[in-house]
């Protein structure tokens, strides 16, 4: 693989753990809108090429139809397939939440583990496009709270590409977001047997005096943040925690105990977002240590707005996490 | 039914040989003694829980899983009883589920609205009208990929006809030519209210013919007529051609849920119902085949035998611990 290109986008590392996946496991099929090549591979070109690989037997363009494809996948799941469905725009899961929080979180336990539902489902969110209030939410906490789902953000083309192959090879339910705004964004290439597992947060930057919990693209901004402020001698540690549900407490409390100070940082409304229950956690295990209580940084309580000025004004930003590090900091 | 009416209606179905007449007759006889011990034991207090009659659908489902075999899928609803015992759970583990003891078919993390037993190919039983229809497709598409010849039977009543799954799953079973039947048993009530009051449709075969579906409407309280109805369904989706959509009359004798008094039934209705009893037209039947009286009883006996073991048994059964909770929510035990 000397040929193999030293970076690559984030979308085409979602192509290749789909296409490691299925190669790797006949029952691995993928359903989901306008996904095989001849209605276009997907309306972001995620499936590009699959359909020509595998067939259009295990690629499957559907109708628009996202609690009948969400439904197709738990009933194959069911009986030995490992689904990815794929929902084109995150707002779109609310069309299909009967079958995710009814049937795909719950199969497994109403049934005393006689049956699991080992289905992935792909979509992709992220505001900052101008698509306005259903096509940009960022909707990860109603995910988090339901018992029996797994729900993954990757920051980069690496992760993204191992932990979407460990998400369709997990054995329960799994939520993976991806993130539209940044598919295109390169980063390095990972190794062909390269898999994130599930659970595990990375701390892709150390630091001493506060940590900055994230995810998804709240790990770039943390970064730019970061690097701002290490000219001044604020030394911040950022947490990708990759995976959000469940979410890797053991990771974060380690690194807040060092720091003693932390911000959880999130495009998502702040508002009963999952930031509320990480700083809950971090204050349950070490409010008398912490210099200062846990910031939260996120978007504002409203739709996502279209208007550019607007839009930019309700969004989380590098400024409002800055904002938040100096209070914390005092 | 008179015997007039009775001799008629067997002459225009072809009727079932002996032997499947004395299948569906055992499994709906068994149902029909279930159901009138479970509403006996609930209102004696012995069993608290919410019960979802089936007494007056046992043809329906006894003929329908008489024409499968124990390896094809069933996905139903709430109101499942008749199809769970049709199909062929054992009572002693159906029984123990419904009274939520740890030696129930899903340890009693289901309950009743939550049967599975993929022993005997019961996948799904869910509480939510309508949604079904979704996870039956993708059991016919795995069967479909797989080449198995199984056939899912997806279950559910006309009310389901009224909501969006219903009208995706079914379009979506079509446009894949997916081995699933789809047996709405019309029992003319979606909860308390009648059908004509919520349903734009005349018939709910219409609804099917709509979305490009096979689709049939029989008297499913008719043993003969209902069997011959679900065969073709297995053999047209055993042979690749798709989906039927089998809109099955029945009736049901009580309301919504146990201690709902169906009030709402006009008198006449349900009188004339009842008349159409189809548990004792269908005994008779057996009787005019030259099935012997003592035979019958012999059926009967025997499942009441059952039914009284499994009873006894679920009462007797332990409750699962407490922690069990922490099990079964993902594939590992989750921390306490």
């Amino acid at each position: 693989m000397s040929d193999a290109p030293k970076e690559i986008m984030f979308a085409q590392a979602c192509n290749m753990a789909m296409a490691k996946a299925m190669a790797d496991d006949p029952k691995v099929i993928l359903m989901g809108e306008d996904i095989a090549d001849e209605q276009g591979g997907g309306v972001f070109k995620v499936t590009a090429g699959l359909s020509a690989q595998f067939g259009t037997d295990r690629v499957r363009s559907t109708p628009i139809s996202e609690q009948a494809i969400v439904g197709a996948a738990v009933g194959s799941a069911l009986v030995g397939y490992k689904p990815v469905a794929e929902i084109m725009l995150m707002n779109f899961i609310t069309v299909a939440m009967d079958q995710i929080v009814n049937h795909a979180a719950k199969l497994r336990f109403m049934s005393g583990g006689q049956t699991s539902v080992p289905l992935t489902i792909r979509t992709t969110t992220g505001a900052g496009t101008g698509l306005g209030g259903q096509h940009s939410d960022m909707l990860e906490a109603w995910l988090a709270h339901v018992p029996g789902l797994k729900v993954v953000a990757a920051s980069n083309p690496c992760d993204a590409y191992g932990l979407l192959y460990s998400s369709i090879m997990d054995p329960n339910p799994v939520i993976f977001i991806e993130n539209t705004p940044t598919y295109f964004t390169k980063g390095p290439a990972p190794a062909p047997d390269h898999v994130v597992p599930l659970g595990v947060a990375s701390v892709p930057r150390e630091g001493s005096d506060i940590s900055l919990i994230t995810y998804s693209r709240g790990v770039a901004a943390c970064h730019a943040v970061a690097e701002k402020l290490a000219g001044e001698g604020i030394s911040c540690e950022v947490v990708d925690l990759r995976t959000i549900a469940p979410f890797d407490e053991k990771t974060v409390l380690k690194s807040v105990a060092k720091t003693k100070a932390a911000v959880v940082v999130h495009e998502a409304v702040k508002n009963f977002g999952t930031g509320a229950e990480i700083s809950s956690r971090i204050h349950e295990e070490l409010f008398s240590e912490l210099k200062a209580p846990v910031g939260r940084v996120g978007s504002g309580y409203a739709p996502v707005p279209f208007s550019p000025t607007i839009e930019k004004a309700w969004m989380f930003s590098e400024d409002d996490i800055e904002r938040e590090i100096r209070k914390i900091l005092g | 039914m008179d015997d007039h009416q009775r001799s008629k209606a067997l002459s225009d179905t072809q009727m079932a040989d002996k032997d499947v007449l004395i299948d569906i007759f055992t499994r709906a006889d068994l149902i029909m003694q279930s159901d009138i011990k479970f509403r006996k034991m609930i209102g004696a207090g012995q069993l608290q829980i919410v019960y979802y009659p089936v007494r007056g659908q046992e043809v329906v489902s006894s003929a329908m899983m008489a024409a499968i075999n124990q390896e094809d899928y069933l996905v139903t609803i709430y109101r499942g009883l008749h199809d769970q015992l049709a199909k062929g759970i054992p009572s002693k583990e159906l029984w123990a589920e419904f009274a939520g003891k740890m030696a129930g078919t899903c340890k009693g993390k289901g309950g009743p609205m939550h049967i599975t037993h993929p022993e005997t190919g019961v996948m799904v039983t869910t509480g939510i009208v309508g949604s079904g229809i979704p996870i039956a497709n993708g059991l016919g598409l795995a069967s479909q990929l797989d080449k198995d010849g199984k056939v899912t039977v997806c279950c559910f009543g006309d009310g389901a006809t009224n909501i969006g799954a219903f009208h995706e799953g079914l379009n979506m079973a079509q446009v894949w030519k997916l081995p699933v039947i789809f047996l709405c048993q019309n029992n003319l009530y979606s909860e308390h209210t009648p059908m004509a009051f919520a349903t734009s449709s005349e018939t709910i075969k219409q609804r099917g013919d709509g979305l490009g579906m096979r689709s049939v409407r029989v008297n499913g309280n008719d043993a003969s007529e209902m069997y011959a109805a679900a065969k073709e369904a297995v053999e047209y989706a055993r042979a690749g051609n798709g989906p039927t959509l089998i809109e099955a009359m029945t009736f049901r004798f009580h309301g919504h849920l146990l201690g709902d008094t169906g009030h709402y039934i006009p008198e006449a209705e349900m009188e004339q119902a009842l008349k159409d009893d189809p548990m004792p037209i269908l005994r008779q039947q057996l009787l005019d085949i030259q099935v012997s009286e003592a035979d019958i009883a012999a059926i009967e006996a025997k499942n009441k035998a059952i039914i009284d073991e499994a009873a006894q048994f679920a009462l007797d059964a332990p409750y699962p611990p407490g922690d069990e909770y922490r099990i079964d929510v993902l594939d590992v035990e989750i921390a306490a």
